[in-house]
């Protein structure tokens, strides 16, 4: 970094809490001495325990769903026998993709630059290996990808298409919004779009700047009809798209990009589904509910960590009081319709809540959230909601460490909300 | 160059850019100069700009097969049709603007769309699909439904919104139809939407071993709409990754106020098919016979071919846009009252049947009373319908288990 992007940026972390200031600032200068590799890199990730590294965890995920043949068999559920791989996200959502059209005929995958591997080599092998009438490129159209996939699951087969990033979305905003959400519901329930999953990498690498960085899950809050899904790690990317490619409803399924390469999980090679509108939690606790979706859920895990062990940078700024705190870590995973009951039972014990989210703050899903748990779990409250996310600004590249939550402002959220 | 080559020869511009121009080139051209690599496209010395998909810088033609007092035109040939399908035409069209005439006059709010004026673009295309080709439409296709047996009774509760509305369970306003069982996609008010959907549609037929080869997906569209994206977006997507689709323009003149004119700069919306390397036609929307046989030429290719194929119908909106619009604030009584005379696609149509000695002043009558009779019959029923149950408000969002 050149002491000339230092300086605004310094300027930026001055707004922030004094906390996030005094460490903010140390964090850019020692990002800058070791650059993320490109491609983007989570830091954390590498020592992260939400990730499961071995065989026995992975067959343990909590609500896994055997789909082997003959689904309904005495098999269901059984772990022994079964296989896993070490697969990072792209492998898992390629995987995914591989076990749908071998075993669904009417399944195909398109988008742009999907035939080569995609981008993200989400796709890569699969048009060799299921020929290019079911894996296919499309002209750079992204209104013309989500109206041609509606047009195919409304005859009843299966279209996972691609949308090469969320920040390319929108063109296809009013197809998904008008057309995808309404199908149902418009017709009487005599057509339906149910076969139609939307794929597209989602959220910050780093280094993306305004328009391969951002977080559109919020801007479909509104579209009833619509699911909005968000896996974590590579078991959740193949369990969450392989249930949202079977699910009956059209499905946005925004994938992490920086996770696609730095989270790497032993995944169960078998078909399975894990279960949509179902939040996760994945760290058990009393004192906070600290919520998220996605890149950042590695971010809150490093502040609990933090939290619990402060380094003696930190260590002035964490109360000995604080550190005890037992944080409860919740992976919300579909965004649409989220899953309010297990948020506002885990509020409802620990009387405080923290939401993460990268998108920016003003009507972010965060809002949403908050305003479901006041109306919900208002006397249980011992704090008001709190939300940590991106400023409302667009992500600008040089700022973009201070523009997205990390691990230090969801500590500093922690905090305050601990000790309001 | 290219304007030259073009006028020697009848082909096609798209024909001739694909396959024949390195041809013509050596055979016709001296001075050739090759062609630039990987492409058909012959080198030239001179700087030329073109404007026209036409041969000769006019105006794409217009096919037509009857005039306008019902006779065969010069050189055109009567499309197949016994006397049963030809009436079984003309009672579809007739029954269009009773239909109108009756929804016009008793509706008391909402709005509804008009047909009249595009009874032959209707029902002739209509006529020319299999019953189970898909159908995508925008709002003035009703004809379609009817034409396959969808009845009036159906029609009129969707326009009511009432218990016996199966096309949207009253949710939707007046004229947006659909059934699976007709093979009509429910309509959707944001305009060209359908139009990459029936691309979508199409490969889903094609890779249907069922319907491949067998059926295509039409889909209709205004002149106005095919100003949206999403027309460009189906265009495209329909002739890159092969799908059976046809394109069905109607062109009538006007998107609510707006003229044709200042919808567009170049030639409608037909010129635009050889940007897209798609077969295109461009026919007198107002004759049904000609609306007739180019549909099935354009249904045949493109079922044949297996990609999208252009049909642009040249018709007039004779009614209001829908019933909140009084268009004689944009356009002139009299200008509407001449194209309702002349230019009338059920009165050619029926000088065409006379001439044939195929209907009668005496059949007209009988028809239009019995039509009368039927559309009220229909309203009367359609009036005295509750409205689904107030739960239905939360039903169909989701599948499966409600969230
Ligand atoms: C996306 C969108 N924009 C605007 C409208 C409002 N609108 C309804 S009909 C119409 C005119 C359509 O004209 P055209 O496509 O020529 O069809 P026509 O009514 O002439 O059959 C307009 C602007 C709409 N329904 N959808
Ligand atoms: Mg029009």
């Amino acid at each position: 970094m050149t002491t000339h992007s230092i300086a605004p940026a310094v300027r930026a972390v001055r707004r922030l809490s004094p906390l996030t200031f005094s460490f903010g600032a140390r964090r850019w200068e020692s990002t800058g001495a070791e650059p993320p590799p490109a491609g983007g890199h989570l830091p954390s990730i590498a020592t992260s325990k939400i990730l499961r590294g071995t065989r026995e965890a992975a067959l343990r995920t909590p609500g896994i769903k055997w789909l082997d043949e003959g689904g309904s068999s005495p098999l269901q559920n059984t772990i022994g026998g079964r296989e896993t791989r070490k697969m990072n996200v792209y492998q898992a959502v390629r995987d995914a993709m591989g076990i749908t059209l071998s075993k669904d005929d009417t399944a195909i995958v398109f988008g742009e630059d999907v035939a080569f591997g995609g981008v993200f080599r989400c796709t890569m092998g699969l048009a060799e290996e299921f020929g290019r009438e079911r894996v296919f490129n499309t002209p750079l159209s992204e209104q013309g990808i989500a109206g041609f996939g509606i047009g195919v699951a409304s005859m009843g087969q299966t279209a996972i298409a691609e949308i090469q990033f969320s920040d390319y979305i929108f063109p296809a905003f009013d197809q998904l919004v008008n057309e995808a959400a309404k199908f149902r519901y418009r017709s009487g329930g005599q057509f339906n779009v149910g076969g139609l999953t939307v794929r597209t990498p989602t959220m910050s690498v780093g280094h993306g700047g305004l328009y391969h960085s951002q977080s559109p899950e919020g801007f479909f809050m509104g579209a009833s009809g619509l699911k909005i899904v968000i896996p974590r790690s590579p078991i959740q990317a193949k369990g969450l798209l392989l249930a949202s490619i079977r699910d009956p409803n059209p499905v946005i399924f925004m994938e992490p990009k920086i996770l696609y390469r730095s989270a790497i999980e032993q995944v169960p090679i078998d078909d399975f589904e894990l279960p949509l509108g179902r939040a996760e939690i994945v760290v058990p606790g009393a004192d906070l509910t600290l919520l998220t979706w996605g890149t950042p859920i590695f971010h809150c895990e490093t502040a609990l960590s933090l939290l619990s062990e402060p380094p003696a940078s930190l260590a002035s700024v964490v109360p000995e009081s604080a550190r005890g705190a037992r944080v409860e870590l919740i992976d919300l995973r579909t965004i649409l319709p989220w899953d309010i009951e297990t948020v506002v039972e885990s509020v409802k014990r620990t009387g405080r809540l923290v939401i993460v989210h990268e998108a920016s703050r003003t009507a972010g899903v965060g809002a949403e959230i908050a305003a479901e748990i006041q109306s919900k779990a208002f006397l249980k409250l011992h704090a008001p909601v709190r939300r940590v996310t991106s400023w409302d600004t667009p992500v600008g590249l040089q700022y973009e460490k201070f523009i997205i939550p990390d691990a230090i402002r969801v500590l500093d959220g922690i905090l305050e909300t601990l000790a309001f | 160059m290219i304007r030259t080559l073009l006028s020697r020869h009848s082909f096609p511009i798209s024909r001739i850019f694909r396959k024949h121009i390195s041809t013509t080139i050596s055979t016709n051209s001296s001075e050739s100069l090759g062609l630039l690599p990987t492409s058909q496209s012959p080198i030239t010395p001179k700087p030329h700009f073109f404007n026209a998909v036409s041969t000769d810088g006019k105006q794409l033609p217009t096919y037509r097969v009857i005039d306008g007092v019902g006779n065969v035109i010069p050189g055109a040939e009567i499309p197949e049709l016994d006397q049963q399908l030809a009436l079984r035409i003309y009672r579809n069209m007739v029954l269009l603007p009773i239909m109108d005439n009756l929804l016009y006059n008793i509706q008391r709010q909402g709005k509804i769309s008009f047909y009249y004026g595009e009874e032959a673009t209707i029902i002739g295309t209509a006529a020319a699909l299999l019953p189970d080709d898909e159908v995508l439409g925008q709002y003035r296709e009703l004809g379609v439904l009817l034409w396959r047996g969808w009845g009036i009774d159906e029609a009129m509760a969707q326009c009511f919104g009432n218990e016996q509305d199966m096309s949207g369970k009253g949710r939707q306003m007046p004229v947006h139809w659909g059934s699976p069982m007709y093979h009509f996609h429910t309509i959707s008010s944001p305009l060209a939407t359908q139009i990459p959907q029936a691309a979508g549609v199409a490969y889903a037929l094609r890779r249907d071993p069922a319907r491949r080869s067998k059926n295509c997906a039409a889909v209709y569209f205004g002149e106005g709409a095919a100003s949206e994206g999403d027309f460009h977006a189906g265009m495209l997507f329909a002739s890159t990754i092969a799908s059976p689709t046809l394109f069905i323009a109607r062109n009538n003149g006007f998107a609510i106020s707006t003229p044709s004119s200042e919808q567009y700069f170049g030639d409608g919306i037909a010129a635009r098919g050889a940007g897209y390397g798609i077969d295109t036609i461009r026919v007198d929307g107002n004759d049904v016979l000609a609306v007739l046989s180019a549909a099935r030429e354009a249904r045949r290719r493109c079922v044949e071919s297996g990609r999208g194929v252009l049909l642009e119908a040249m018709t007039y909106r004779v009614g209001h846009h829908s019933t909140s619009d009084d268009s004689f604030a944009y356009r002139a009584r009299q200008e509407v009252e001449d194209r309702t005379r002349i230019d009338n696609p059920i009165a050619r149509y029926r000088l065409f049947l006379k001439n044939c000695g195929w209907w009668s002043d005496a059949e007209e009558d009988e028809l239009k009373g019995l039509l009368k009779t039927d559309v009220m019959r229909a309203f009367k029923l359609a009036e005295s319908l509750k409205r689904h149950e107030l739960k239905e408000v939360f039903s169909d969002v989701y599948g499966g288990e409600e969230p």
